[in-house]
C-alpha cells in the first residue's frame, strides 16, 4: 500500500514512547461499551432496511398477500407453480438469460481489445506503449459510468426514437442513404430488447476498459520487450503474455458483469415501458417483479420472482467463479 | 514466465528488424485506431447530441437531428427548471445525497473500524452479514422494503420525519444498502493501518473514541475519499429505490423525475425542455468527473481490484 508512506509522515509522532504496550485496565473496560456503541446504529439500520426485507420477502413469496389485506395466507409453493405456468415469466427469464451471456461476453472481449490497444497496443520507439491519444480515450470511454442509468435510459429512448420524433439513429441512417434500415427501433418486437442489450454494453464498457487498463499497466514492460525480441506477433503476445497476466482481473469482471447484467430494470422500464415493450417481448425479471408488485398488488407473486432472481444470482456467482478459476500466474 | 529472465541486451545485433516496422504493422495500427475512434464516437455522440439539442427550438429539433441550432435557446433551461420541475427534482436529489453520503461514511467507518481492529465474539458473523448483502439483488427486498418504510411513519417521535415520500427515509435506505460495500472496503483499509500508532495513542491516554475520531479516521482519509466518491455517484444516480419509495410528484429525485417525464411525455410535447433537463442532470456530473477523473476512476474501480 502506497498510502502507508503518507500515513507515517502525517500521523502524530508518538510511537517512540514504549516498545510493547499492554492496554490499561480502564481501556479493556471501555472496549465493550465502545464496540456496542459503534456497531449499534450501523447494524440497526442495516437490519431494519436490508436484512429484514430480505427475510420477509422469502416468507411473503409463500403467501397470497395482496397488500390490501392485513392477513397473509400461507399457500406454500403455489406462487412458484403459477410462475412455472406464466408465459410472460419465461419471456423475462429468457431475456435475463440473454443478458447474462451476451452482455458479459461482448463487454469483456471488447474491453480487453480496447484496453490492450490503449496500454500495450503500439510498438513505439521507446518500446511498448499505448496508441496515440490513449489517455483521452480512457477518459471518454468512462463517461457513461458516471451517469445515472435513468439518464442513459432517457437519452437512448430518444436516440432510438422514430424519425418523425427526431430519433438520431434514424437520422444518421437517412443521412448516409440507408433509409431502408430506419425503423422505430423500440417499437419493433425483434429489435427492442437488443437495443437495451446494446445500451447496457455501452454503459459498462468504460468501466472494464479502465479496470483492465489498470491491470495491464502493472505488467512489467520488460516482458513485452522480450516477447518483441523473440519475434512474437501481436496476437501471440496478447494471448500468451497479456491475457494470462490480467486473468485474475478478467475473472472478477465476469462475476461482476454477470451480477450487474441481471439488473436491466432502469433501461427496460424507461426505454420500453412498464409492460416490457412491444409484444411484451423485452420484459426482464426486475420489471416483471415491479409490475406484479406495484401495478397489480400481487406481492406474494412478486416476491416469488424476487426469490428466483436471487437463486439465479447465487448460481451465476458460483458457476462463474468455478469456471473462471485457472492457474494463477505469479510475477517474479 | 521464462521470458522475464531474458533481459534485452542494450545493443541488438544487425540482422533483426527494429520492432514496430513489421510488414502490415502500419495498416494494423490504422485499423485498430479506427476501432478505438468508432467506440469513442459511439460514446460521445449521443451526449453531444443531447447537449446541442437542448439549445434548439422544438421545430429545429424535429427538422434535422444533426443541424446546429440557429441560436442558443437558453430559455429551454428555464422551462425545464420550472415548468418541467427539474429544479425541484434537483433540490430533492441534493437534500437526499447531503444526508445519505456523510451518514454512510460515518456509520460505515464506525462498523468497519470495529470489525477490522477489535476482537470480540460474533465479529465474523457481523462482518459476513454485511458482506452477504453484496450478492443479494435489491429487487428481492423491494416489496417488504416498501412496507417497512411506510411503517416507520408510525414510530414514536421520529415517525413524523420518516415514512414514504420522506427525504430522510430515502437517505436512510441508501445508507443501509451502501453499508455492505462501504464496510467491506473500509474494513480492508483499516486493517492496513499500522498498529504502533494506535498503541502509542492508547499509552498516551487516548480513549477508544478519541483514537477513532482523532487518529484512525484521519489516517484512513485516502480510503474514505475513494469510497466517498463511489457513494456520491451511486446515491446521486440511484433509480429503483426512489421509484418505489418516492411516488409523490414533488418528492421525486432528479434521475427519477426525468425518467417519469420522458415516460409520460412519450414522443410528444416539449422535447427541447426535456433535453435541457437531461443536460442539467448530466453536465455537472461529467464536469466533476473530467476535473477529478483520476480519483473517480480509482474510486470506482478500487472495490473490484481489492
Amino acid at each position: 500500500m502506497s498510502t502507508d508512506v503518507s500515513i507515517a509522515t502525517t500521523a502524530p509522532r508518538r510511537s517512540a514512547r514504549s516498545g510493547r504496550s499492554t492496554p490499561a485496565p480502564a481501556m479493556q473496560q471501555g472496549k465493550l461499551t465502545f464496540i456496542v456503541v459503534f456497531l449499534l446504529i450501523p447494524v440497526g439500520v442495516y437490519a431494519l432496511f436490508v436484512v429484514s426485507p430480505y427475510l420477509q420477502a422469502i416468507y411473503i413469496s409463500l403467501t397470497d398477500w395482496t397488500g390490501l389485506t392485513a392477513t397473509q395466507t400461507f399457500i406454500g409453493f403455489d406462487n412458484y407453480v403459477r410462475l412455472w405456468h406464466d408465459d410472460q415469466f419465461w419471456i423475462a427469464l429468457r431475456n435475463n438469460g440473454i443478458l447474462l451471456v451476451v452482455v458479459p461476453v461482448v463487454t469483456v472481449l471488447l474491453a480487453l481489445f480496447f484496453a490492450s490497444m490503449l496500454n500495450v497496443g503500439r510498438r513505439g520507439k521507446s518500446g511498448i506503449e499505448g496508441v496515440r491519444g490513449s489517455n483521452v480515450y480512457k477518459i471518454v470511454y468512462f463517461f457513461p459510468q458516471v451517469l445515472s442509468v435513468a439518464i442513459i435510459g432517457v437519452l437512448f429512448k430518444y436516440v432510438f426514437a422514430p424519425t418523425e420524433a427526431g430519433g438520431i439513429l434514424n437520422g444518421l441512417l437517412n443521412a448516409v442513404g440507408l433509409d431502408a434500415l430506419a425503423k422505430p427501433w423500440l417499437g419493433d418486437p425483434t429489435f427492442a430488447f437488443w437495443c437495451v442489450v446494446f445500451v447496457m454494453i455501452w454503459f459498462f464498457m468504460g468501466f472494464y476498459v479502465v479496470l483492465f487498463s489498470a491491470a495491464m499497466q502493472s505488467i512489467p514492460k520488460e516482458i513485452y520487450e522480450a516477447a518483441l525480441l523473440d519475434g512474437s506477433s501481436r496476437f501471440t503476445t496478447f494471448r500468451h503474455v497479456t491475457l494470462p497476466l490480467v486473468w485474475d482481473t478478467v475473472q472478477v469482471a465476469w462475476v461482476y458483469l454477470a451480477i450487474q447484467a441481471m439488473d436491466a430494470f432502469a433501461f427496460v422500464h424507461i426505454m420500453l415501458g412498464i409492460s416490457g415493450g412491444p409484444g411484451r417481448e423485452g420484459d426482464v425479471l426486475g420489471v416483471a417483479l415491479y409490475r406484479a408488485a406495484f401495478n397489480r398488488y400481487r406481492f406474494g407473486y412478486a416476491s416469488a420472482i424476487g426469490v428466483v432472481l436471487l437463486l439465479l444470482t447465487l448460481v451465476v456467482s458460483i458457476v462463474f467463479l468455478r469456471v473462471a478459476r485457472r492457474e494463477r500466474v505469479e510475477l517474479s | 514466465m521464462t521470458a522475464v529472465d531474458e533481459k534485452a541486451p542494450p545493443v541488438t545485433p544487425a540482422p533483426r528488424r527494429t520492432p514496430g516496422v513489421g510488414v502490415g504493422q502500419g495498416a494494423l495500427n490504422l485499423l485498430n485506431g479506427t476501432f478505438l475512434l468508432i467506440w469513442g464516437l459511439i460514446t460521445t455522440l449521443p451526449l453531444l447530441w443531447a447537449i446541442v439539442s437542448s439549445f434548439k427550438t422544438n421545430r429545429e429539433f424535429l427538422a434535422d437531428p444533426w443541424a446546429l441550432p440557429g441560436a442558443a435557446h437558453i430559455e429551454n433551461f428555464g422551462r425545464a427548471w420550472t415548468v418541467a420541475n427539474i429544479g425541484e427534482y434537483f433540490v430533492n436529489s441534493v437534500i437526499v445525497v447531503v444526508i445519505s453520503v456523510p451518514l454512510t461514511m460515518l456509520l460505515g467507518a464506525m462498523a468497519a473500524y470495529v470489525l477490522a481492529r477489535y476482537e470480540f465474539p460474533g465479529n465474523r458473523i457481523v462482518y459476513f452479514g454485511f458482506v452477504a448483502g453484496l450478492i443479494f439483488p435489491v429487487f428481492l427486498a423491494l416489496v417488504p422494503l416498501f412496507f417497512v418504510v411506510r411503517n416507520t411513519a408510525n414510530l414514536p417521535i421520529v415517525g413524523e420525519a420518516l415514512g414514504l415520500n420522506s427525504h430522510l427515509s430515502l437517505a436512510l435506505v441508501y445508507v443501509a444498502f451502501s453499508l455492505p460495500f462501504t464496510v467491506f472496503f473500509l474494513t480492508a483499509f483499516f486493517r492496513t493501518l499500522p498498529n504502533s500508532i494506535a498503541e502509542a495513542a492508547i499509552v498516551d491516554g487516548c480513549s477508544h473514541f478519541g483514537l477513532f475520531f482523532r487518529v484512525m479516521l484521519p489516517m484512513a482519509r485516502p480510503g474514505l475519499i475513494s469510497i466517498g466518491l463511489f457513494n456520491v455517484l451511486g446515491h446521486w444516480n440511484q433509480y429503483v429505490l426512489p421509484v418505489v419509495l418516492m411516488n409523490e410528484q414533488d418528492k421525486k429525485v432528479l434521475a427519477q423525475g426525468l425518467a417519469s417525464l420522458a415516460i409520460s411525455q412519450g414522443y410528444r410535447g416539449d422535447w427541447t425542455a426535456l433535453f435541457a433537463g437531461l443536460v442539467i442532470a448530466l453536465l455537472p456530473v461529467l464536469i466533476v468527473y473530467v476535473l477529478f477523473q483520476k480519483q473517480v476512476q480509482a474510486g470506482l474501480t478500487a472495490g473490484v481490484l481489492k
